[in-house]
């Protein structure tokens, strides 16, 4: 009898299935091999031996961790998704769509006939089985418990798909504003739905007969569930032992050499004995003997703040709060800035009731022999936490951290705080904080990382961090993103590195990550001089502490609260802004304390925030709100000058008259450079006698509507919705679709190099025309144009239009000259508008931004609100085209030949020149342009003496992070001040 | 010693330093672009292509360039701190030379980012050299000369070859190793043509490439061996370079591919023949438009005598430009030219034409023009060619090697089980 066995080694679980003639399972085994490969395999076999004793079987490897043993031991391998395609085949042979999550990896399948098209999803790709743990932990969950927690929910939110990093910035906030978890568990699983549409199909269909494979569509119902409901589909099959579907695959065509199990074995334990790493790829060990380590640890010991026995302790105390982003501490201090009692814990997603629990652990602990003169809170729940326990006041966490810091070493001159999912560092001058550097969102990778990995390896997180301190050889693992890291520890594991290589090198990795990435420090004792403090919870890892001295080549200081500074800082201005009695609910109120939160829909204008409103005690206490209306509160900010919406409005005004006949009806999709150009557009088109139909407002709704044709999953989300607005467009009543290339843009300044748009804006009518098979080819008139030289024009415009539409020369030159008027009229007005919201915000005092972005950073989905945000603090927003024709920066240390990057730079100095005047320069994810402009805009504000923003764009809707850089900006202001 | 000038802040690269300087170049496609030392060195400078490869290099470029740029630029530049910093060089006698083409993509400005990163690294004073036809950047000391044209044209013209015959040879040669001694002792032949400053420059290199392309043919194969064949397309830098790809000519072969990459010589006909189109389209100097029309038709008439040759001892003949040009027809504008532009759709359609639907097509992560040229006209090309079995490839210094063999073992499992 000939067995034939399949064994599938992902990046988390290790499968075997043996097959009979019949192509019958007669045995199947599913394990984790926690990063242990080789000894997982040789134990797998030894089990697979018993009831085979002896038997000579045909052996084929399959899936990723796999791939290198195989080669190794000279055994047949066949790839996972080939594997994956011969078991469904063996299935029927009436499979339109199979979608595979695994591990890492997602993978589609479409079967056309004989034709089957296969595809991996990209480098750069959350949703998988990795995400769905990640995601998991932030609720303290499993992800079984996850599934659970999906059945009862309500409503779903939009969480960024693209990659766990912006997801999980998603979430947060979402929890610390109160969200229930049930909710953001099946807004998760939407999340995966959406990143396998828009990442996987490109442009074909996902219908008819679906199989779901996998680990996470096996074990998920409400996963499936979700696919089932979004995709309406009707036909779905998911195998009886889903787990080992792909194992089974595997040894259906297992046929190249047989062996017994033991000669088998014996090849493994061959194989495990030879150094297969790649030497190139190591690191030098965190220590090189143990009085290294011995030094080490003492001198760390010795950076304290002395804690003082709370049943000791009598008098005043102080009470600091951070609502961190997944853990929630206290520190409550007595006069002499002694802490009396600290809390730190996992917020489990409810810093609420965290803190509740805390505060009754105090009050029952103290009775009344203290008394709680001042209480302020901080972080991402700062306001919500103030309105749950009526602290006396917040204070942004830049400050709160400074003064934690200056307690340790008062001369302090850069402070870099890495915890669970941020990381912020601070250089301060002369008292004042000068530079603010946050994470953005593709160099995140920060302590929670490691906190997940260390669980999906099945150790705590200390063991992990006690392991590395011993690794020999840590692996490189790389800096970018956490997507990239995990496929480099799985790279790592089938080179048969040891969890302790691991261990350490995941500390390199987060170190250099935060100096090259974040920071971009070459020489951080040059650059920011020698006296730094490290703090956060990820510098309580050893680890990650030493690789950080190693790598900037001098000692820091690690205070032993490293993980409480932000609560420790809150409690110090608490006790700098005492008054009389702090207004914190007493332990009588807090057993009184109710609090519940219900979701709803703010529809006081278009941009329809999602609220969570919270009632505390009867008290409401919103959030998620952009502007004060949704807030419910009546005020007189939204007259406050903004550009960002007066632009809007501008471009939405040219409309078709209703009352004018019309020859022909043509589409206009509201995306890219229309935004600027529609005056153009509309006029001559208008001119000559078409109506022009916009397509509608953008939303999420619309960016759905096209997702699925979207070829490239990197590219920027202004580029995405092009084909969302194209669908949309397409459902109204329209003769022609227009959607010119334009590779030439306005040339505004003599100075410049060039005047090119960029690549995406120039040609993405190229991308529509390919990939959206609802547009018809023949009604579509996507013409070259340069609107530059009108001998030009009218030639280009005519070869496209002139089949269709009989329009003569004479017409065409009078419509290209009005509506080149019109462009023009338009951009005085701008620029006119610029210069009033200017002298406004001087006149009246107002802290003014530059909101420095593109043209179509106005459309509303695309900036997510933040220019009305901005406006509900009090802040004049003008926009970098209103003040671009108002100075000239004519050197420029790169090529100046994008226009709308010289506008950028432009508008950058013009500002400088203004004391409340600031820049913050939105940059949407993917932009491969802004790699370049945004290091010149920043030296062109330093060499003014202002500071740099910026702040990254995507999906991510939830403005979290951008409200603490804003406000860290305003609080800085002050400071410059 | 040479002196440092300055203009605008730049250092230039002066007449003194022709003398006294030794000009490092990157390596970029490795059959091309070794010739260059024995050109520059035949006019008078002296070179040296950089062949460091080592992981600090990764390290250096991360440390030196912004987190978003992309991966040619990041590793172009930790080449340089590398060679630099440990390549024992008299560092005040050497510069750094890279080309530029000035189009609307990032790499236009890789000169202006490998600048700032010397700064940052205090390298301030080595000079950068601009290496292009369109007028950017002059220097005093650096000049490309007709008589210099004429030998770059023939070393991409050698290059183009060598290429082309070891990839169609080396996995089929019967006794291994034997093609790559072949290729040394052709490649040094080869440069022997550099030495003639006279028009034996550009004639004498014709009874060469015959001579070249006949020893190549007595290589002995079997072809009797069936192996599948892969094309290889995609942004220039990881599309040739060793270093960007990951080695990938050698990983498809160790897979037991034949490897195809096309022309790079198609591309740069493509950057003078994209200026001629600009200038038709939406004006521009007649003078302009004539000089590049020129080149082009000029550099055709070589490249059809190789491929004559070619031809005629048994490899595949070469398609010319204006036959490639037509390919992309139907499926991209001839005005998208940015990177790689519509020449990287034509290219995919030409290597199905001639049934290698099997195609790696590369790029940088997060490379914009790709996001049209390449990844955005998949599905046309797939709709049009159901036969087609393409992935594309992100490449990045963080992205794993495991992870791209992974997906281009699917792709080629596919090509096997088509054959």
């Amino acid at each position: 009898m000939n067995l034939r066995v399949g064994i599938d080694i992902g990046s988390t679980t290790i499968k075997a299935v043996v097959i009979n003639e019949l192509d019958e399972t007669i045995y199947k085994t599913y394990l984790r091999h926690k990063s242990s490969i080789t000894t997982s395999l040789i134990n797998l076999l030894k089990d697979i031996e018993k009831s085979f004793n002896g038997q000579k079987m045909f052996f084929n490897f399959t899936g990723s961790a796999s791939m290198f043993l195989a080669e190794g031991i000279k055994r047949q391998f066949t790839q996972e998704v080939i594997s994956a395609t011969e078991a469904l085949k063996h299935e029927g042979d009436d499979f339109d769509v199979c979608i595979e999550l695994g591990g890492e990896d997602a993978k589609i399948i479409f079967f056309n006939g004989k034709n089957i098209e296969q595809r991996m999803n990209g480098t750069c790709a959350g949703g998988t089985g990795a995400f769905i743990d990640q995601m998991a932990t932030l609720l303290d969950v499993d992800s079984a418990q996850l599934n659970e927690l999906a059945k009862n929910y309500q409503k779903i939110y939009p969480i960024a798909s693209r990659c766990g990093v912006f997801a999980k910035s998603d979430i947060q906030p979402l929890l610390n504003q109160g969200a229930t978890h049930e909710d953001i568990a099946i807004s998760i699983y939407q999340a995966i739905v959406n990143q396998t549409i828009a990442g996987l199909s490109q442009g074909r269909k996902i219908k008819g007969r679906v199989a779901f494979l996998g680990g996470p569509l096996t074990f998920a119902s409400e996963l499936r569930k979700r696919f089932i409901e979004f995709l309406d589909l009707k036909n779905v099959f998911v195998p009886e032992n889903g787990e080992v579907f792909v194992a089974y695959g595997a040894a259906l065509v297992a046929n190249e050499t047989s062996s017994t199990i033991e000669e088998l074995i014996k090849c493994v334990i061959k194989y495990d004995k030879v150094d297969r790493r790649n030497q190139k790829k190591t690191l030098k060990p965190l220590f090189e003997t143990k009085k290294d380590f011995n030094d080490f640890k003492n001198r760390h010991n010795q950076a304290r703040v002395e804690q003082v026995d709370i049943e000791l302790y009598s008098g005043n105390a102080y009470l600091g709060i951070d609502a961190g982003s997944t853990t929630t501490k206290l520190v409550l201090i007595n006069e002499d800035d002694e802490i009396i009692y600290s809390f730190y814990s996992h917020n489990k997603g409810n810093p609420v009731d965290m803190v509740k629990k805390a505060m009754y652990e105090i009050y029952n602990l103290t009775k009344d022999r203290i008394s709680i003169k001042s209480a302020y809170s901080t972080g991402y729940g700062e306001q919500l936490i103030k309105n749950a326990f009526n602290l006396d006041n917040g204070e942004v966490e830049t400050i709160c951290h400074y003064k934690a810091a200056k307690h340790f070493l008062p001369e302090v001159e850069f402070i870099i705080d890495i915890g669970g999912q941020d990381m912020k560092c601070f250089k301060v001058e002369n008292g004042v904080i000068t530079t603010i550097i946050l994470n953005e969102a593709c160099s995140s990778g920060c302590g929670s990382f490691i906190e997940t990995f260390s669980t999906s390896l099945g150790h705590t997180i200390k063991d992990f961090a006690i392991m590395a301190l011993e690794s020999e050889k840590p692996v490189d693992l790389g800096s970018r993103c956490t997507v990239f890291m995990n496929s480099g520890v799985k790279q790592a594991q089938a080179e048969g590195a040891s969890p302790s290589d691991i261990s350490a090198g995941l500390a390199y990795s987060i170190v250099k990550n935060a100096l090259y990435k974040v920071i971009r420090a070459v020489d951080v004792k040059a650059e920011f001089g020698e006296k730094i403090i490290v703090q956060g919870g990820t510098f309580y890892n050893n680890a990650v502490l030493r690789a950080f001295e190693q790598e900037i080549g001098t000692e820091v200081i690690r205070p032993n609260i490293a993980g409480l500074m932000g609560a420790f800082g809150a409690a110090l201005v608490a006790k700098e802004n005492t008054k009389e009695n702090s207004t914190i609910l007493n332990k009588e109120q807090l057993d009184n304390f109710t609090y519940k939160t219900r979701n709803a829909v703010c529809k006081k204008c278009s941009n329809y925030c999602a609220l969570t409103i919270n009632i505390f005690n009867g008290k409401k206490f919103i959030s998620g709100n952009r502007c004060d209306k949704g807030a419910g509160i009546v005020s007189d900010k939204n007259k406050l000058p903004n550009l960002y919406l007066y632009k809007y409005d501008k471009i939405m005004s040219y409309t078709s008259n209703k009352e004018k006949t019309y020859k022909a009806k043509i589409g206009i999709p509201l995306v890219l450079n229309m935004y600027e150009n529609i005056p153009f557009w509309f006029t001559f088109f208008d001119t000559l006698g078409y109506e022009i139909v916009y397509s509608d407002r953008s939303n999420k709704a619309i960016y759905e509507l096209g997702q699925e044709t979207i070829p490239s999953d990197t590219i920027c989300y202004p580029a995405k919705l092009v084909h969302g607005h194209i669908e949309n467009l397409l459902k109204k009543e329209i003769d022609y679709l227009f959607y010119p290339n334009i590779p030439y843009n306005f040339i505004e300044k003599d100075y410049r190099d060039n005047e090119y748009n960029c690549p995406i804006v120039a040609f993405y009518p190229e991308v529509i025309g390919a990939n959206m098979d609802n547009v018809n080819l023949n009604t579509f008139l996507d013409p070259y144009v340069s609107l530059n030289r009108i001998d030009y024009f009218i030639k280009n415009i005519q070869s496209s239009i002139n089949n269709k539409m009989k329009i003569s020369k004479k017409e065409l030159k009078n419509a290209y000259n009005q509506a080149i008027k019109a462009y023009k009229d338009y951009r005085e007005d701008v620029l006119k508008e610029g210069k009033r919201s200017l002298e406004y915000g001087i006149k009246h005092n107002r802290n003014i931004i530059l909101l420095a972005g593109r043209p179509y950073h106005i459309d509303p989905e695309v900036n997510h609100g933040i220019p009305k945000l901005l406006q509900s603090l009090g802040i004049v927003v003008i926009s970098e085209d209103s003040v671009n024709m108002y100075d000239d920066q004519k050197k420029v240390n790169v090529l100046n030949q994008w226009t709308y990057h010289t506008r950028l730079y432009d508008s950058a100095k013009y500002i400088s020149k203004f004391e409340n005047a600031n820049l913050i320069q939105l940059v949407s994810f993917g932009c491969g342009l802004d790699a370049i402009t945004t290091d010149e805009v920043k030296r062109i504000l330093e060499e003014n003496n202002k500071l740099y923003t910026q702040i990254k764009i995507d999906e991510v809707n939830n403005l979290g992070t951008v409200n603490i850089r804003v406000r860290s900006l305003l609080s800085t202001m002050k400071g410059v001040k | 010693m040479a002196k440092l000038i300055y203009e605008d802040s730049r250092v230039l690269f002066t007449k003194e330093m022709k003398k006294e300087y030794l000009i490092l170049i990157p390596s970029m496609a490795p059959y091309h672009f070794d010739f260059f030392t024995d050109i520059l060195g035949s006019e008078g400078y002296k070179a040296e292509i950089l062949q460091n490869h080592s992981f600090d290099l990764i390290n250096e470029g991360m440390k030196y360039s912004h987190n978003d740029i992309c991966v040619p630029a990041m590793l172009v530049i930790g080449q340089f701190i590398d060679a630099i910093k440990t390549g024992g060089y008299d560092i005040h006698k050497i510069a750094v030379m890279i080309s530029q083409t000035g189009g609307g993509c990032r790499a236009s400005n890789y000169i202006n980012l490998i600048r700032k990163a010397f700064l940052k690294a205090n390298y301030g004073f080595i000079p950068i050299i601009s290496f292009n036809s369109v007028g950017l950047e002059r220097n005093p000391g650096f000049k490309i000369t007709t008589r210099m044209t004429f030998k770059l044209t023939n070393a991409l013209i050698f290059g183009d070859i060598l290429m082309q015959v070891v990839n169609e040879i080396i996995p089929y040669e019967i006794n291994k190793g034997e093609t790559m001694e072949v290729y040394k002792e052709m490649h040094n032949l080869l440069t022997k043509s550099f030495r003639y400053n006279d028009i034996r420059a550009w004639n004498q290199p014709k009874k060469l490439i015959d001579k070249v392309v006949k020893r190549f043919s007595e290589i002995k194969t079997d072809k009797t061996i069936k192996k599948p064949k892969v094309g290889v397309v995609g942004e220039i830098y990881v599309k040739y370079s060793p270093l960007g790809n990951n080695n990938l000519e050698q990983v498809l072969r160790d897979e037991g591919c034949e490897v195809i990459t096309p022309s790079i010589f198609d591309f740069f006909l493509y950057t003078f023949d994209s200026i001629v189109h600009d200038i038709n389209k939406y004006g521009g100097s007649k003078k302009s438009k004539f000089k590049n029309y020129i080149t082009v038709e000029f550099v055709e008439k070589r490249k059809k005598v190789v491929a004559e040759i070619l031809d005629k001892y048994g490899f595949t003949k070469p398609i010319p430009y204006r036959e490639l040009k037509k390919l992309a027809k139907g499926f991209i504008g001839y005005g998208t030219h940015v990177g790689e532009g519509w020449l990287l759709t034509a290219e995919m359609v030409h290597l199905i034409h001639n049934d290698i639907p099997n195609i790696v097509c590369t790029q940088p992560f997060g490379c914009l023009p790709n996001h049209i040229a390449g990844k955005g006209m998949l599905k046309r090309i797939r709709d049009n060619f159901p036969e087609s079995n393409i992935v594309t490839i992100d490449y990045d210094t963080s992205a794993t090697e495991i992870n791209q063999l992974n997906r281009i073992r699917l792709m080629i499992s596919n090509a096997k089980k088509n054959m």
